[in-house]
């Protein structure tokens, strides 16, 4: 496993949507695409899902335990609400200093 | 363009998380266990797995590459259904005209 994103870091999803692009199987959750969030753990690394899902050779991707305030991201729920929610490296970014 | 901007892009049809869809539906927390056309198609299911024919992941993206009202249309096991009839075709295993 290479060096993984450290915990507390953080990081903005992908704002990318293959679906539109055809034929998918992607695991990242439409409503937290372009958000950010912190990372909260390193859950181990796994063969990468949008491969299998295709009978492709699937190299292993690390997985994150990513945290995100709820409001923004239903527009509901109480201030200190939050979703935390699996989700592969490569569909995350860094957060640019001076950003948020 | 401000950090956290909500998408504006249509999800997958599968891709429920934080519908206001469903948002009014109760929630029917069914745990009966399968009827007798949900254990058969879960057997075959297991089969194909246990001779590599398919994956779980594969069962998934078949699943979610069902059209939109077809999806709502069909139960739990009958969308698996869908799936494995359209993966072993796609593989070659069976052919359209076999299954009609």
């Amino acid at each position: 496993m290479t060096a993984a994103i450290a915990p507390g870091t953080r990081v903005r999803v992908k704002d990318d949507w293959p679906e539109e692009r055809g034929p998918c199987h992607i695991r990242t959750p439409h409503y937290v695409r372009g958000r950010t969030g912190t990372v909260e753990r390193v859950l181990g690394a796994f063969p990468n899902p949008e491969d299998l899902a295709f009978g492709r050779p699937a190299p292993r991707c690390t997985l994150y335990h990513v945290r995100f305030d709820q409001q923004p991201l239903w527009n509901e729920g109480n201030p200190r609400d939050t979703v935390l929610i699996e989700i592969y490296e490569h569909w995350l970014e860094p957060v640019s200093e001076g950003r948020h | 363009m401000p950090d956290d901007t909500p998408a504006t892009h249509a999800p997958a049809t599968h891709d429920l998380g934080g519908s206001s869809h469903f948002r009014c539906t109760p929630i029917d927390p069914d745990d009966s266990p399968p009827d007798a056309f949900g254990r058969r198609v879960d057997a075959v299911r297991q089969l194909l797995a246990q001779k590599k024919m398919m994956t779980v992941d594969e069962l998934r993206r078949g699943i979610e590459s069902i059209p939109e009202e077809e999806y709502h249309a069909l139960g739990y096991y009958e969308r698996w259904l869908r799936s494995i009839a359209k993966l072993m075709i796609e593989k070659g295993v069976i052919t359209a005209e076999e299954l009609r």
